[in-house]
């Protein structure tokens, strides 16, 4: 029971190293911005820059998923389009992903 | 009154209220079931791998990035050596090298966090309270509150269900079954909608408005078909911001 709770020292080592990696890219980019001086082409990046990074993260990411992702994916756009309720499109979504693939897709 | 005002004057920091830390709870509510399975699954493979039961907490605890978690699982080593220290974290910034993007999108808001917890609330800084954030900040809310209320109660989460998800594990069973994978799409795709009002404030119209979003799916599909790992979301996403700062932009840019 005791080794539950145990912490090896490599371990604790690369999980701190992980750990500051990661606090790293939560910061990088804030940093960044307080550094770099605003410009309009700066601002026009900024503004596309959230839906680049969800259309970058979700298409490919779909595409992994397979026939059921992308059925899934398209079900939570569709309702989030005619309802904006996050649960119900995110709900919505994952049934669908779960019942395609339950039936073999 | 504005003419008194001396020019150079910064803006007033963002207030941080309870009320704001509870908003913030009840903004990610709708995100945590999702969630809830997701850390279950980290638990449940960290006991698979042989992680002890404190390791896969504190991984939970400090590393706090789903994705990440779960692939560093796959390099995980009983003895472990520099090199496999340094490959193992070299990883883990790749894949949360997306949240360096985030930050950048969202810095308008962060910046006016009071100084002393600008950084320390960026610990908590996660998928989840970005999209939150950048959905208040955009419909006019200020307060840093639903910042670190959102981040609070899904770092409390996250750390919480590692643990029967580490004991009971083996229930969980497939995890591609229950659509893990799909949890962190499914809640971006649901913030597309209302981003869209965001990428009209560049001032172009219809079609050309879209075009920085296409050039980022493209990029990140091609990018995926040539390349394992999880670069596709930083070049996809650099690609389409890129596009948008060539593109000549209407009057308000």
């Amino acid at each position: 029971m005791s080794a539950l709770f145990t912490i090896h020292g490599g371990a604790f080592l690369a999980l701190c190293s992980m750990a500051l990696a990661s606090y790293l890219c939560r910061v990088g980019g804030v940093w960044l911005m307080d550094h770099l001086p605003p410009s309009p082409p700066l601002k026009r990046a900024l503004q596309a820059l959230p839906g680049s990074i969800i259309l970058a993260t979700v298409l490919p990411l779909g595409m992994k998923g397979g026939v059921s992702a992308l059925c899934g994916l398209a079900a939570a756009l569709l309702i989030m389009i005619l309802t904006r309720k996050d649960l119900a499109a995110l709900s919505c979504g994952m049934l669908v992903v779960i019942a395609l693939r339950q039936w073999g897709f | 009154m504005s003419l008194s005002a001396p020019p150079h004057t910064p803006p007033p920091y963002a207030p941080i209220t309870w009320r704001g830390l509870w908003t913030g709870l009840r903004l990610v509510l709708p995100l945590l079931p999702g969630i809830s399975v997701f850390g279950a699954a980290f638990g449940a493979g960290a006991a698979h791998t042989g992680l002890t039961l404190a390791e896969a907490v504190l991984s939970s605890g400090l590393v706090f990035a789903g994705a990440a978690q779960l692939v560093s699982l796959a390099l995980w080593q009983q003895d472990w050596t520099l090199a496999s220290v340094l490959a193992i974290t070299l990883v883990v910034f790749a894949i949360n090298a997306r949240m360096i993007l985030m930050g950048a999108a969202l810095h308008h808001w962060i910046k006016t966090a009071p100084p002393r917890w600008r950084w320390i609330s960026l610990f908590l800084f996660t998928d989840a309270n970005w999209i939150v954030g950048m959905r208040y900040h955009a419909e006019g809310g200020r307060d840093y509150g639903i910042f670190i209320g959102a981040g609070l109660t899904l770092w409390s989460l996250w750390v919480v269900v590692t643990i029967p998800g580490y004991l009971l594990g083996s229930l969980i069973g497939d995890p591609h079954v229950w659509a893990l994978d799909m949890i962190m799409p499914m809640i971006f795709v649901t913030m597309l909608v209302p981003l869209w009002n965001n990428l009209s404030a560049t001032g172009r119209s219809g079609f050309l408005a879209l075009v920085p979003w296409g050039v980022a799916a493209l990029t990140g599909l091609a990018v995926n078909a040539m390349l394992d790992g999880y670069s596709f979301i930083v070049v996809g996403a650099l690609s389409g911001a890129l596009t948008s700062a060539l593109l000549p932009g209407g009057e308000r840019a």
